[in-house]
């Protein structure tokens, strides 16, 4: 397994697009560190961008991958090698690369200018969320045979977790506001890989004392130490998940 | 050696095997031949695992299909149409098989040495020619020495000389009693090649005979002949 992730790595970082995603990244980061005068406004200025522009690359990127690799899966199912293993490697391959660039990008300029806890949890979140949107790539391209399709299921997955979600949210934060749903909305937050995240990254910087009662809420929550394990449990579980589906499907799969 | 034990497939609504069940032997070289659509490359991926069955199993040396991905070891597989990853150049595609079945150290260079393959290394998959592509398929499919053969459509494509070296390479292999398994549709070159003919009609074995029992059957004396006879009665 090894030996054929070895060989996606080389050919993925040969790739240029990816390259122009590491150079984005880190222009970005570095004009919003320096522009801004308080660091927390960079990070958060950070912290939005990396919600959006992290979880489109790895599942647009991973999604169309899997479908360029028609030909290299192909070649491997019909050598004695275990389907699992194939699409595992596939998995590690693009997983660490879009990680890997994710950390230069925005972890260098972060180091850099940033030295409290939160850095350390912007990548360790922004590394896992790399690794779930290609999860849920795999998981597109798997079930989807026809290219287009399965793109466009990648595309609308990211829609509704980046944007459509959080609208969702706050129509049932106002819609229910008489009602004391906040410990609710924990759970519902703990859906989307993408708010967890957003969550998780605002309640270390000083910016959560405007979220309100709400905020107080969530501070309670995921602020403690059990909180905390609980949200990257749950990060984990939607690494997990998606993937295990995905290998599942393949492994059914006639080529 | 290898054994298919009513074993169905359909895609979709298309039925494409019916309980098919026989047993290909040791030492044979078999001609798989029916119509287009008939079954013959599901048959063949099937075995190799590429295609799952709905029902049914697979032997190969008495160990199931399904069970283990080590049988394919001992298969060379030379597809109808050779998909590589285009930016792979040939010396890559060889490198990495030959890397992947490490624990294989003899390999036959053989075909990849008479095609000059060496000379072409450094092209890239994605530019190459259907014969060349050809070409690369078939060496890789005797690269290691492999007990069984499969070769899918093996000279559609190949130039005259190119074919002719395979057709020369298929006869030295059987010659070593290996099992050869090969679909055509030029008959007029299994005639010297094929010691048994699997005749496949609409996803199901018509039937499965020695050569010389076919020509007594058909009354003809050439396996063309005798070939086109059975599938103008197909039509019938």
């Amino acid at each position: 397994m090894i030996r054929i992730t070895k060989y996606v790595l080389a050919d993925i970082l040969r790739n240029r697009i990816l390259l122009a995603y590491c150079l984005l990244l880190s222009g970005f980061s570095w004009t919003a560190l320096s522009l801004e005068d308080s660091t927390a406004k960079g990070v958060l200025t950070l912290v939005n961008l990396m919600l959006l522009m992290v979880p489109l690359m790895a599942v647009m990127f991973s999604t169309i991958y899997i479908y360029n690799s028609a030909e290299f899966i192909e070649l491997l199912v019909s050598q004695p090698v275990e389907r699992s293993q194939i699409w595992t490697a596939l998995f590690l391959g693009l997983g660490s690369s879009q990680g890997m660039v994710f950390l230069v990008g925005m972890g260098l300029p972060l180091l850099v200018f940033v030295h409290e806890s939160v850095s350390l949890m912007f990548l360790i979140t922004g590394f896992l969320i790399s690794w779930i949107f290609c999860a849920i790539g795999f998981l597109a391209a798997v079930y989807a045979k026809d290219k287009a399709r399965g793109i466009g299921i990648a595309i609308l997955a990211w829609l509704f977790f980046a944007l459509l979600y959080d609208g969702l949210i706050l129509f049932l934060l106002y819609q229910f506001s008489d009602y004391p749903i906040e410990k609710a909305m924990v759970g519902v937050v703990m859906l989307s890989p993408i708010d967890l995240a957003r969550i998780l990254l605002l309640l270390h910087l000083d910016v959560s004392a405007l979220m309100g009662f709400t905020g107080a809420i969530f501070k309670s929550f995921f602020g403690t130490i059990s909180g905390m394990v609980l949200s990257f449990a749950m990060l984990l579980v939607w690494l997990l998940v998606p993937f295990s589906l995905s290998l599942y499907k393949f492994k059914n799969k006639d080529l | 050696m290898i054994k298919f034990d009513h074993v169905a497939k359909r895609f979709g609504r298309l039925h494409v095997l019916h309980d098919v069940s026989i047993e290909l032997p040791e030492g044979e070289c078999i001609a798989l031949i029916g119509h287009n659509g008939c079954g013959k490359t599901t048959l063949i991926k099937s075995l190799l695992g590429m295609v799952l069955p709905d029902a049914g199993q697979i032997m190969f040396q008495n160990q199931d299909v399904k069970q283990g991905f080590q049988y394919r070891q001992n298969i060379g597989y030379m597809p109808q149409i050779g998909h590589y990853p285009e930016n792979m150049t040939i010396g890559q595609v060889m490198d990495m098989v030959k890397n992947l079945r490490n624990g294989q150290s003899k390999t036959d260079m053989e075909l990849a040495e008479a095609y000059q393959l060496d000379k072409l290394k450094d092209k890239p998959m994605g530019t190459l020619s259907g014969g060349t592509t050809q070409k690369v398929s078939a060496a890789l499919a005797f690269l290691f020495d492999p007990k069984v053969l499969i070769l899918d459509e093996p000279t559609a494509g190949l130039d005259p000389l190119a074919s002719e070296i395979l057709k020369e390479k298929i006869l030295k292999e059987r010659s070593k009693g290996k099992l050869i398994l090969i679909t055509s549709h030029l008959l007029s070159e299994l005639d010297d090649m094929v010691s048994r003919i699997l005749f496949m009609k609409e996803g199901r074995i018509a039937f499965f005979l020695s050569v010389e029992e076919l020509k007594a059957k058909a009354g003809e004396n050439s396996i063309s002949k005798c070939i086109i006879h059975y599938l103008k009665m197909g039509h019938e």
